[in-house]
């Protein structure tokens, strides 16, 4: 099981993501953006950071680099993909995933370490959890707030297409708690809030991210 | 444009200089025109202004830092000490450890914002210089009261600046000092540091040698932001001369770019990886002009640059700006002429901006040419080592006075409800409180290494993830301590990072220091100064750990009225196996709570003088070094065989301060029966003391080790329960403790 973890410009979270997908047992592919080449890998990830410094606006930039012109025909396609905090404004940029991500409604960036409500187990990132459980993640971001139109929130409510929720106080403003969507298809997952930042009780507040990474890799035939 | 070139100078000897105005005096100007047996030209003068500012010369705290060097004890651990743009230490299993901490005070006054934010970059980059990955950043700060409106206006914008670099730079923050005291208005301290770490063999050298070598400029294009930021801000008080004519006409404050110094960060590391560099600087204060006098002095001596090749955002600057322009995310490389097309290709890989713009040469002179015409010759010794000056000093008579005032005459708490009333008066002062507000803005988690940060007393980052090897560090800075008496108190302020370090279970290993003081033209400051060197270099002479760099910023005061003298302190330690690491946190219930240390009536400068009665005076607390090397010593062993859960440092407010802290981090309240005076017991703040909980079923083992490592310790209660309980006194609900912990910098910053 081979997994890559996209390089943008900015990206800072890409050796976390790596370091997760070894404990999760699979194996990490470095991708870059300007190769428009995903090596063959089995699923991809787009880590957190300041991709192009998040000038102009997050991930408008990112989603116009090499690697993505072969990423969305292929998360189109079915290809797993998880993007994280930056990785989801990426993905929204990209119009893999609905809605858009924007600044805390405190105006500040926020780390904290919160409670999330798993709501969708049969995504590809989230197959290893139970629905409804509970975990605790830590959020650090600055344009963290996830908004769209009362449409596409009826909808992605009806579809549960809302992978994670916000369980306990509200830190950015997101509409209905969201934390985290999924494509219809359920391959392609977008997280504000850092998994790969749980996966060892020793420098995270918990382990209960790792299983979002041990998700893909059960659910991918080898 | 036509430059004022060196044979015009010459010609034109009797011409009249602005060197005043760049900050220079009579004297000094006189020794430039000596040393070049000619007038300077424009850009000779401000290469020589920026050069020999008190920032960028120690021109007054050289005589007293040399102490620091010569008095250093023997390490076997140090790689390279005093003089580098940071030392290196080794950390054991291959590695090395370069760390430093550096002040941006008055830029984060002016514009707090990027002020700060290029405080951080700034550190960043004297990191990277030596060769290391950086792996982390903390920051010290320190305000005027915490309800001032400029304290409104400077704290929230230095904090966001500083969550600004460090988070897109994909630094963690992993702690630092927030303190408010009303000698900080209108002069903050925002103090920052960084750590890198590297292997032993990837030390770089700031070094221009080899004639025929390349001299290339990467990273950011190079304006008129920060021109004079070194000789004009940093280096006299505000609202003199130096603030009028041409340079008030520019933006004195740098502006900062993470995103460029992230990309500089990993071009430099792939660089140093391929071996393609051979002499390395970065640019901080004073640009272009020290970056090319501190290689070519290092180096063979001589160098030959094309001014007109360096990458301009504004075509209108002129030699004497570019050599002074303050533009960040810049670094300068020698690289031997094979090598440059590779170097380049490295650049282009990661969009770094790059210009080949000179060459070393044997000739000794820094030689500058400006579109074919020379503006700059000079001997680059001359420049780099700046004037010296031994500043008159004295103990000013009032120091006696304040001695005299002793806290021992002011009225105490008499019954548990009064001591009760104080410790909450204390946790919810502002300088004592729940740090969140700011701490909240700060990415801890990036590079996934981060095993404690705030509000732990020590930050402990991972470094080898097989082997558990790993680095703690604290800074801390006392400036009441030191206003009293700056000798013991730069003794207790080290004292106190040193314990910091150690109640972590990593055993320290190396010194870094920011001295920030008054004006050095007051005789009563540089008698400070001058105090407070003496005492660092006893105290590090005394505990064994070498300074291995540091910074100094005066000129924080306004008018005649200086800060209190504030050296801030960083130690940093090495920690075998970051697995066995301790929290402050009362976590474990039923485990027995030990006070270790000796305990005696000092209130002298203590939080709980200044919280309840506004006062400061009478001495402060003794020092114990010798103590201090015991308790750190028995904390390592403890913690390495497993007998702690917690254990937290006492410093400022004391046993009471530490036990709501430990209560509030675990989550798990206390019971205790105070031993003595329960006033004395609860706030004085004696050093060479600690809180530990040992785990429960081997209090006997801990005991037997404590005793065999002379510390003195009595078991005061246990862990448990929801309440901060002292028996015969008062109960404090954990849920009364936490909301007047935290709801204080949320209520004054929003």
């Amino acid at each position: 099981m081979r997994i890559g973890v996209v390089t943008f410009p900015g990206s800072l979270d890409d050796r976390d993501a790596e370091r997760a997908i070894r404990l999760a047992g699979a194996e990490p592919v470095a991708l870059w953006h300007a190769d428009r080449d995903l090596r063959g890998v089995d699923a991809v990830i787009l880590p957190g950071g300041f991709s192009y410094g998040d000038y102009l606006r997050c991930g408008a930039i990112a989603r116009f680099a090499p690697v993505m012109s072969e990423l969305v025909p292929a998360a189109r396609s079915g290809l797993p993909v998880l993007g994280i905090c930056n990785g989801f404004q990426i993905l929204c940029e990209a119009h893999l995933l609905p809605g858009a991500l924007t600044r805390n409604s405190g105006l500040r960036f926020v780390t904290r370490d919160l409670r999330l409500r798993v709501e969708n187990t049969r995504t590809a990132w989230t197959a290893a959890y139970r629905g409804g459980e509970e975990i605790v993640v830590p959020l650090k971001s600055g344009e963290g707030r996830y908004a769209a139109g009362p449409g596409t929130l009826a909808e992605l409510e009806a579809s549960g297409q809302v992978v994670i929720r916000y369980a306990g106080s509200d830190p950015n403003g997101s509409a209905d708690g969201i934390a985290g969507v999924c494509n219809a298809a359920g391959n392609v997952v977008g997280l504000m809030p850092h998994p790969e930042h749980a996966v060892d009780p020793l420098t995270g507040p918990s382990a209960d991210g790792l299983r979002f990474f041990s998700s893909v890799v059960a659910g991918v035939p080898a | 444009m036509t430059a004022d070139t060196v044979a015009r100078a010459a010609a034109t000897g009797g011409l009249a200089q602005p060197y005043a105005e760049l900050g220079l005096t009579l004297e000094e100007y006189e020794r430039i025109v000596g040393t070049l047996g000619r007038r300077p030209t424009a850009a000779e003068l401000a290469l020589y202004s920026v050069m020999w500012s008190e920032h960028c010369s120690y021109k007054s705290s050289k005589v007293h830092l040399r102490q620091l060097a010569d008095r250093a004890p023997a390490s076997a651990a140090l790689l390279a000490g005093i003089g580098h743009n940071a030392g290196v230490v080794d950390i054991g299993q291959g590695y090395a450890v370069t760390f430093k901490i550096e002040s941006h005070n008055h830029p984060s006054y002016v514009e707090p914002h990027q002020g700060a934010a290029t405080g951080v970059g700034g550190i960043v980059r004297d990191i990277l210089a030596m060769g290391a990955r950086p792996v982390a950043v903390m920051d010290a700060l320190r305000f005027g009261p915490a309800a001032a409106p400029d304290t409104a206006r400077v704290l929230p914008g230095v904090v966001s600046g500083i969550s600004f670099y460090g988070n897109c730079l994909g630094l963690p923050n992993i702690g630092g000092e927030l303190d408010f005291d009303s000698c900080y208005a209108g002069n903050p301290l925002v103090n920052a540091l960084c750590v890198g770490v590297m292997r032993h063999g990837d030390l770089q050298v700031a070094a221009a040698s080899g004639p025929g070598n390349k001299v290339i400029l990467f990273g950011s294009t190079t304006g008129p932001d920060g021109v004079g930021g070194a000789s004009v801000l940093a280096s006299a008080a505000f609202g003199g001369a130096a603030a009028s004519g041409e340079t008030a006409k520019r933006p004195s404050v740098q502006v900062g770019d993470p995103f460029l110094e992230k990309l500089l960060v990993e071009c430099c590391l792939e660089l140093f990886a391929r071996d393609l560099v051979a002499g390395l600087q970065d640019l901080g204060a004073a640009g272009v002009a020290c970056a090319t006098t501190e290689l070519a002095a290092a180096g063979t001596g001589g160098m030959r640059i094309q001014l007109d090749q360096v990458p301009l955002r504004d075509p209108s600057l002129g030699p004497p700006e570019i050599l002074m322009s303050e533009s960040q995310e810049r670094m300068m490389a020698v690289v031997e002429p094979g090598r440059v097309d590779e170097f380049l290709a490295v650049c282009a890989k990661w969009d770094v901006r790059v210009a080949v713009i000179g060459e070393v040469t044997g000739t000794g002179r820094l030689v500058m040419t400006w579109h074919g015409e020379t503006v700059v010759d000079i001997p680059p010794g001359s420049a780099a080592d700046g004037p010296v000056y031994r500043r008159p000093w004295s103990r000013p008579a009032a120091q006696d006075m304040l001695a005299a005032d002793d806290p021992l005459a002011l009225p105490r708490p008499a019954d548990g409800a009064g001591l009760r009333a104080d410790l909450l008066a204390l946790v919810g002062s502002p300088g004592l409180a729940d740090k969140s507000w700011v701490t909240d803005q700060y990415d801890r988690y990036v590079r996934g290494d981060t095993v404690l940060a705030m509000p732990e007393d020590g930050g402990l980052v991972r470094v080898d993830e097989a082997t558990g090897l790993g680095i703690a560090l604290a800074t801390d800075g006392n400036g009441r301590y030191c206003r009293l008496d700056p000798y013991l108190g730069t003794q207790l302020v080290l004292s106190e990072a040193y314990r910091n370090v150690a109640v972590t279970g990593a055993r320290p290993l190396a010194v870094t220091n920011c001295l920030n003081f008054g004006s050095p033209e007051d005789p009563a400051v540089m008698w400070q100064f001058a105090e407070a060197v003496r005492g660092l270099a006893d105290g590090c002479a005394a505990l064994g750990v070498p300074v291995t760099g540091g910074n100094v910023s005066f000129y924080n005061q306004t008018g005649t009225v200086a800060i209190h003298p504030t050296p801030v302190i960083g130690v940093l330690g090495v920690h075998d196996d970051v697995r066995r690491r301790l929290s402050i946190g009362f976590g474990v219930p039923d485990a027995p709570l030990v006070l270790l240390g000796r305990t005696e009536p000092e209130f002298g400068g203590s939080a709980w003088a200044h919280v309840r009665h506004g006062h400061l005076g009478g001495r402060p607390p003794v020092p114990d070094l010798a103590a201090e090397q015991r308790l750190a010593a028995l904390l390592a062993a403890a913690a390495e065989a497993g007998l702690l859960s917690a254990a937290h440092d006492l410093s400022d407010g004391g046993l009471a301060v530490a036990l709501a802290e430990s209560c509030l981090r675990g989550g798990t309240g206390c019971r205790v029966r105070l031993p003595g005076d329960p006033f004395t017991a609860l706030f004085s703040e004696s050093a060479a003391r600690a809180i530990v909980a040992v785990r429960p079923g081997v209090a006997a083992r801990f005991d037997e080790l404590r005793a065999a490592h002379g510390v003195p310790g009595q078991t005061i209660g246990r862990a448990g329960g929801a309440d901060l309980a002292v028996e015969d006194w008062f109960t404090i609900p954990l849920t009364e403790l936490a909301a007047a912990h935290g709801g204080v910098l949320p209520a004054l910053f929003g």
